[in-house]
């Protein structure tokens, strides 16, 4: 029986029935369904860890215990564990350990466009490359299989279109799977100077092994056809080539790291013109090329975006596709949705003109028009630390402050908050605690109070956290009640010492079941427009009247505390 | 041969379950079958699209420029946006809902009223429904993705009960009753 599956889900079956019974995550598009599917299956432990390092090393943890385990993340995810990847290359595994990577090529809900390949070369560990729901599967569970035969964790580089593509999928059975025993082995697992240049040793004895490998495993594929164009490709972007040139030969690569060199030399004699085409970096490209091989690559392609069938029918066979043309249209950016409470707050900062260092969240929409209440905003946690910086840089007279989300917070916004408190900030952090981790569609975090599972834990208190590092200043606020908030950023901007402002209020679309009175605007309406700043989809101006949709609006009551002449007032349920 | 169907609309309007019954669908009658969503960022109210490729051996799971054989658009901006994707003498269905665009809302930009005649003259047998109207006469405002499947059934060399089958297939128990009705006012829709 096939299943029509995604991605993230085909990669979380292939890890169950390689007998996985630990996972460990943080979300990220286009990573997040990996875990939340593992996690429906009653023999894996799944858990949301605080960041991709913890995460990490919580799989790592696993498979010195003797487990096989799966540890999930976007690209970006992948510089936060960097620090325990480098090392458990040189550890190598006790149990299977497979780290599954999904770039963004195009950016479509990322801040870069870094390319993950770079990692396994790096590290020296080994990547493997599916190009569908059903390759997802299988090679997930084939990595755990070359974990254990060269005890080295495995990549597994996935992108959004794949992770966010549905195929065919034919399932398996569960691999029935005892632990391995644990037996302590310093050698092998404390690294320390003396061990690590024994294992470094030991690396690159694996890595020759590996590459030894991948010339001849089935992984990698040859496809001849008309032998005039040679194509070497991998991943999603072999579904481009085999539509845009159905009859040119093919090597697709399924291990992307390390590369089969033989195989290689051996497909390019057989064309008669080689290209590389691959998303992103000429990674590939640029190791061919160090062979001696002669190849066609970036200098007809891109290092931008996605690749599409059209584009490399156009680059290699010269093809130009006709298209209709739209003519010129209004764009729709993604917008905070109607009745967000991150509103009020950038509302409240653009008002009263205080530069705010951003984070990675919903929140971060808040830079855009008309709110643009966001100065900055470069990766997950930065927010403080570039406060921080700015204060120490231009003094503590400006009004500053950060944003942060909630579950951004304790991803890596803690330690940046520690360093203000040790080295005399008088800066001020807001933490907009909606409760949930938004973005990536509501994931449960540390403060919660429930596990990835929907398990009741422990819900660790933002006040008293915050508190307990010494911070002296900490105050909670509903950022609905837009006095209060605005009160609390000018007496916390002025104050000469540092301070937290926890703008506290749910994620509106956790609140789907409770209806609110719509709001409408009456007959005072002298139409000046203030309500428009709140960037709100529910108002619009139509026929020179301002309007507010019933059926978009949420009743969250934040347009009436802005409008000066009374003329928004509670009409009826919301539809 | 692959059937290739994109469907486009604003975050929140419930496009990716209607792909969801498409491929149902087609897996039940027995072809390949690849869909591509889009998740994140993207969802919060922006531009979306997906994509339902269907045949013998499907590929890529992405509708290039000029090859889609069916436009679904669940917004009339959206369809305008996305028609570059449809093959010279390819269908469009296309829901007359108008959702601003925040540079409408504030006022930066306005609302197009020329949007149907410049469809039109790109694609003159494009069919107009107010999916909206109707997913309301079905009982709520939330089946227009149903509607709009309703509408491409009746357009599409497919039997209808494999469609019925499809939601049955694809849709939670509870709002099963309330789809089906959608799904006729869909069907049932005069263009």
């Amino acid at each position: 029986m096939k299943k029509l599956m995604l991605g993230n889900e085909a990669f979380a079956r292939g890890a169950y029935e390689a007998g996985v019974t630990l996972a460990a995550a943080y979300p990220g598009t286009p990573s997040t369904e990996i875990t939340e599917n593992i996690s429906k299956y009653p023999e894996v432990y799944a858990e949301w860890s605080p960041n991709e390092k913890v995460a990490l090393e919580v799989a790592i943890g696993a498979s010195i215990g003797g487990a096989r385990a799966l540890c999930c993340m976007k690209h970006v995810g992948l510089n936060v564990a960097a620090d325990p990847l480098f090392t458990v290359s040189y550890t190598g595994v006790g149990g299977g350990l497979v780290i599954i990577v999904a770039d963004d090529p195009g950016m479509h809900s990322s801040q870069n466009e870094q390319d993950s390949r770079f990692y396994a070369r790096s590290a020296h560990v080994m990547m493997l490359e599916p190009s569908d729901s059903m390759e997802a599967k299988e090679f997930v569970k084939a990595a755990y299989e070359l974990s254990e035969r060269f005890d080295t964790p495995v990549l597994v580089r996935s992108s959004t279109r794949l992770s966010h593509s549905q195929g065919l999928v034919e399932l398996g059975e569960r691999l029935q799977r005892e632990l391995k025993p644990y037996e302590k082995n310093i050698g092998k697992y404390v690294m320390m100077p003396g061990m690590a240049k024994k294992r470094h040793v030991v690396v690159e004895q694996r890595m020759k092994d590996i590459k030894a490998f991948a010339e001849t495993t089935e992984l990698n594929r040859v496809e001849y056809r008309d032998k005039s164009i040679g194509i070497i490709t991998s991943g999603v972007v072999y579904n481009y080539v085999r539509e845009a040139l159905p009859d040119a030969s093919v090597l697709k690569l399924g291990m992307v790291y390390p590369l089969p060199e033989k195989l290689i030399r051996d497909f390019a004699a057989q064309v008669d013109k080689l290209y590389v085409v691959e998303e992103l970096e000429p990674f590939f490209e640029n190791q061919i090329k160090a062979m001696g091989i002669k190849v066609i690559g970036k200098e007809i392609f891109s290092v931008q975006g996605e690749y599409s069938v059209n584009f490399i029918a156009e680059r290699i066979g010269g093809k130009k596709t006709e298209v209709f043309d739209p003519g010129a249209l209004p764009q729709r950016p993604p917008v905070m949705c109607p009745g967000c409470p991150h509103r009020a707050v950038f509302y409240a900062l653009k008002k009263l003109g205080i530069t705010a260092m951003g984070d990675i969240g919903c929140y971060t929409l808040g830079a855009l028009p008309p709110l643009q209440g966001i100065d900055a905003c470069v990766c997950m946690g930065a927010s403080i630390g570039m406060a921080m910086g700015m204060e120490k840089a231009r003094g503590s007279a400006d009004k500053l402050v950060a944003v942060i989300g909630d579950s951004t917070f304790f991803h890596s916004g803690i330690t940046g908050l520690v360093d203000m408190v040790y080295n005399g900030s008088k800066g001020t952090v807001i933490i907009l605690d909606n409760s949930t981790t938004g973005m990536t569609g509501h994931q449960n975090h540390p403060a919660t109070g429930r596990t990835l599972c929907g398990d009741i834990a422990p819900a660790v208190d933002i006040p008293a956290l915050v508190n307990s590092i010494g911070v002296q200043h900490v105050r909670v606020v509903d950022p609905f009640d837009l006095k209060a908030l605005e009160q609390a950023l000018r007496e916390e901007t002025e104050r000469d010492a540092l301070s937290v402002i926890i703008a506290k209020r749910p994620c509106v679309l956790l609140d789907k079941k409770y209806t609110h009175p719509a709001y409408a605007i009456n007959d005072k309406c002298k139409k000046c427009g203030v309500c428009m700043r709140l960037g709100c989809p529910a108002i619009a101006k139509k026929d020179g009247e301002m309007r507010i949709d019933a059926t978009v609006c949420t009743g969250c009551g934040l347009c009436p505390e802005v409008c000066r002449f009374g003329a928004i007032e509670k009409a009826g349920d919301v539809k | 041969m692959t059937t290739d169907i994109l469907i486009v609309g604003v975050g929140g309007q419930g496009t990716l379950l209607a792909s969801r019954v498409l491929g149902n669908l087609a897996q039940a009658l027995g072809y390949d079958v690849k869909l591509s969503e889009v998740h994140g960022m993207a969802q919060r109210g922006g531009s979306v699209v997906t994509h339902v490729r269907f045949g013998d051996k499907v590929f890529s799971p992405v509708i290039d420029e000029s090859s889609a054989d069916i436009i679904l658009a669940f917004e009339k901006l959206e369809a305008l946006r996305w028609v570059g994707r449809l093959k010279k003498n390819g269908k469009m269905f296309i829901n007359t809902q108008e959702i601003a665009p925040m540079p409408v809302i504030t006022g930066a930009e306005s609302y197009p009223a020329d949007i149907e005649e410049r469809i039109r003259a790109l694609v003159p047998d494009a069919v107009f429904v107010d999916a909206l109207k109707l997913a309301e006469e079905a009982g709520t405002t939330k089946a227009v993705n149903i509607v709009l499947i309703g509408v491409l059934a009746r357009h599409m060399d497919i039997d209808k009960s494999a469609f019925l089958d499809a939601i049955r297939a694809t849709v939670p128990q509870k709002l099963l009753d309330i789809n089906l009705a959608a799904f006729e006012k869909g069907y049932n829709a005069k263009s």
